[in-house]
């Protein structure tokens, strides 16, 4: 039945290979097919999968697919092998399926680009670490796939790489990457030091097996430096405070790879990983709260940076980076299911988001600034009514996905007792509904603040990029009723009923019962915070223009703080940059390289040369003093016979 | 008959020639003093095959007589080459076999 899996990671890989090796002397047409070919045929094999998988009893969806024995050294055993359960299902689904329309997308918006053929083979090489990450069965296959989105990412950030600004961007990721990694690879190496095992299944079977050292209530103990180790990890990749700095630079690559990559599926790794670990994380409890606050401030601050930004995709960046800190807020309050649920709904407007701003840019040819745009919905109909839908989604509008799953999180937090969670967490969905509403406002309607020579180059996008963004529509539109909550008469959550079979290993404390009336209650008020945020920002925006800018100037301070991004970059500048440069130029390479390394070299050679200047006056030519020195040795040879041999 | 006088005889001829070969200058004289060591140390070999009364001594010195012949053709053909080249005979002049 799932005799095909292997496929579904292995057909990207093809096109990657293909496009790579002979990609240059091929036409852009049969690059496009190539690439979208087997990124669609994945699609087309992870829906037959999941359909499969459906199939099958609830407690039977966990699916293995064993391959072959990477490494074998004594103990330690490293498989690759795939899991399929509703996890993997979902994560499966969203990678192909956001994947392939962005790869459709791709052939309109890049069509004038350079180097059409690389662009391609670095986008199905990602799809491929994408699904190796999420259909592995044990932490080092894990990584393998976790690494390999990260050297994608590098890659594709610097994909401009003749621009000084996307070559600095795309080493900034990567190190800023490596940073959470060394966090996750000491997770690793932690857990095959308890366990003796990296397959997932055994672990956990341990944990929930194990003796009672594995209770939550046993106090901090190995299972909370694992967790903490592992969200080192999840904070690179996923952005979160404090190594979130990477992921607005990383705007410096082209737009479908904001969309597929820095919005819809790499950064949502470290939230899979944490719901991957859910028998970890939920016995945890203190790293739990770590990550709710760490989700909180990423939520907060991200969304107010956002408030100020005037490049349209950075504001997208620091929303996403927003939301991710949402997904980790839910995580935290041990609301798991409605983590990876927002990450399927934002996935689909997230990434319908940057595609219309790619949308937008690629109509205003190249510009970037929400200051010189304004009453595009006239000339782009079609992108501002699929961006429309996708703000109204992110802003947690009823009935469009966003809602459901941002309601999800927002209740939880309250649910399960996290008050002033739930408060900051609602305060934040206002403010992302101002700031979303603020850029559309900004990009489709009010005055056109662009320059005439645009004008005449306006045009709406070709087919090729304007059906992703309809389907991607669609998905934001309704994507949210695979959720439908129980107070709105369906029977229970049938996507957590989905999903229930993979965190079954998970602890779970006794949950308060509240009535469907409060439920309803609690999302009509988050509904009034999205209106508010939308109602504000049409009043600042359309009814009022200028009030924007009286705001600015009586809170200057304020503005400044914001504008500046509350100074991180230059903070992280002042104190580990600049000293880990001058380290390494005074000591490292002044000091040891130049001083130690050279000097031993340099040593050894004058050594050499001295010694052989002293000697060399031993050859000069004189056939005299040749006949010295044999007469000398053999006067001693013949001493040395007489006085010792004799 | 003793052999200590010939021995004694053999030992100065040779310091001598070895003497010649490391102080002078001249070529000719260093070869001279080339032939003062061979035959100092044929005297040697004459007086051994005496006193031990076997013949291998002489037959050693007709080979070393036969080497000296040949190396003296050899050793004046250079000579005369290096005078050529040079228009000197002092081994002091002919250092080019050096760093």
């Amino acid at each position: 039945m799932f005799e095909h899996l292997w496929l579904i990671p292995l057909l990207p890989l093809a096109g990657a290979a293909i496009n790579g090796l002979l990609g240059r002397r091929c036409s852009k047409p049969m690059i496009a097919v190539v690439a979208c070919g087997t990124s669609g045929a994945a699609f087309v094999l992870a829906l037959a999968a999941i359909l499969d998988l459906c199939a099958l009893a609830p407690d039977q969806r966990h699916v293995y697919l064993p391959f072959f024995t990477w490494i074998a050294s004594g103990d330690f055993v490293a498989k690759v092998e795939f899991l399929l359960d509703p996890l993997s299902a979902v994560m499966l689904l969203v990678v192909t399926g956001v994947g392939f329309l962005i790869h459709i997308y791709s052939i309109g918006y890049m069509q004038a680009e350079s180097g059409y053929y690389r662009f391609f083979s670095y986008m199905n090489l990602f799809l491929f670490s994408m699904l190796v990450l999420v259909l592995a069965d044990n932490f080092l296959l894990l990584f393998v796939g976790w690494e390999g989105v990260g050297l994608c990412s590098y890659l594709l950030i610097g994909y401009y790489f003749e621009r000084t600004s996307a070559a600095d961007a795309g080493k900034k990721a990567f190190i800023v990457n490596r940073i959470g990694d060394v966090g996750f690879i000491l997770g690793v190496l932690l857990i095959f030091a308890t366990f003796n095992t990296l397959n997932f299944d055994e672990v956990f079977g341990q944990i929930v097996n194990g003796p009672e050292r594995w209770a939550p209530e046993a106090g901090i103990g190995v299972l909370t430096a694992i967790a903490l180790l592992l969200f080192v990890g999840a904070t690179g990749k996923s952005a979160q405070v404090p190594l979130y700095v990477w992921l607005p630079d990383a705007m410096e690559g082209p737009t479908p790879v904001s969309a597929l990559i820095h919005a819809a599926t790499m950064v949502t790794a470290g939230v899979y990983v944490v719901v991957r670990c859910a028998p970890i994380y939920s016995r945890a409890p203190i790293a739990l709260e770590v990550i709710t606050a760490i989700g909180l401030i990423t939520a907060v601050m991200a969304a107010l940076i956002a408030l100020v930004q005037t490049d349209i995709k950075r504001v997208l960046a620091y929303s996403t980076v927003s939301q991710l800190g949402y997904m980790f807020v839910a995580a935290g309050v041990g609301a798991f299911s409605a983590a990876i649920f927002h990450l399927m709904t934002h996935a689909f407007f997230k990434a319908l988001l940057f595609l219309g701003a790619g949308s937008v840019i690629h109509a205003l040819g190249g510009e970037q600034e929400l200051t010189r745009m304004g009453g595009l919905r006239r000339y782009l109909p079609g992108t501002a009514l699929t961006m429309l839908i996708a703000t109204l989604a992110i802003s947690g509008i009823f009935p469009l996905a966003g809602f459901f799953s941002k309601d999800e999180i927002l209740w939880s937090a309250w649910a399960e007792g996290h008050r002033l969670v739930w408060l900051l967490a609602l305060i934040t969905a206002g403010i992302t509904a101002f700031y979303m509403f603020r850029l559309i406002f900004l990009t489709f309607y009010g005055g056109e603040r662009f320059p005439e020579e645009a004008r005449h180059h306006l045009h709406e996008s070709p087919p090729t990029m304007l059906v992703p963004l309809s389907v991607l529509g669609v998905l934001s539109a309704i994507g949210g009723l695979v959720g439908l909550p129980a107070w709105l008469g369906a029977e229970s959550n049938q996507f957590f009923r989905f999903l229930e079979p993979s965190l079954a290993q998970s602890y779970s404390s006794k949950h308060l019962e509240f009535s469907h009336g409060t439920e309803a209650l609690f999302a009509a008020i988050s509904m009034v915070a999205a209106m508010i945020g939308i109602y504000v920002a049409y009043r600042i925006y359309l009814q009022r223009p200028g009030a924007a800018e009286a705001i600015a100037d009586r809170a200057a301070d304020l503005y400044r703080l914001l504008r500046n991004k509350f100074y991180v970059d230059e903070i992280y500048d002042l104190l580990l940059v600049r000293p880990m440069v001058r380290g390494s130029e005074e000591v490292l390479w002044k000091g040891l390289d130049a001083g130690v390394i050279d000097g031993t070299v340099n040593g050894v050679g004058q050594t050499v040369q001295a010694s052989a200047g002293f000697l060399k006056n031993m050859q000069n030519g004189l056939v005299r003093s040749y006949a010295m020195w044999i007469l000398t040795g053999v006067v001693f040879i013949l001493l040395y016979v007489s006085f010792f041999k004799g | 008959m003793d052999i200590q006088y010939y021995l004694i005889l053999s030992a100065l001829l040779f310091v001598v020639g070895a003497a010649g070969v490391i102080l002078r200058k001249n070529i000719i004289a260093i070869f001279l003093c080339i032939e003062l060591m061979l035959n100092a140390v044929n005297l040697s070999f004459i007086s051994f095959s005496r006193y031990l009364n076997q013949v291998h001594g002489q037959i050693f010195v007709f080979f070393v007589m036969v080497v000296a012949a040949a190396e003296a053709a050899v050793g004046l053909a250079i000579t005369i080459a290096l005078y050529r080249h040079r228009g000197s005979l002092n081994v002091d002049d002919a250092d080019l076999m050096k760093w």
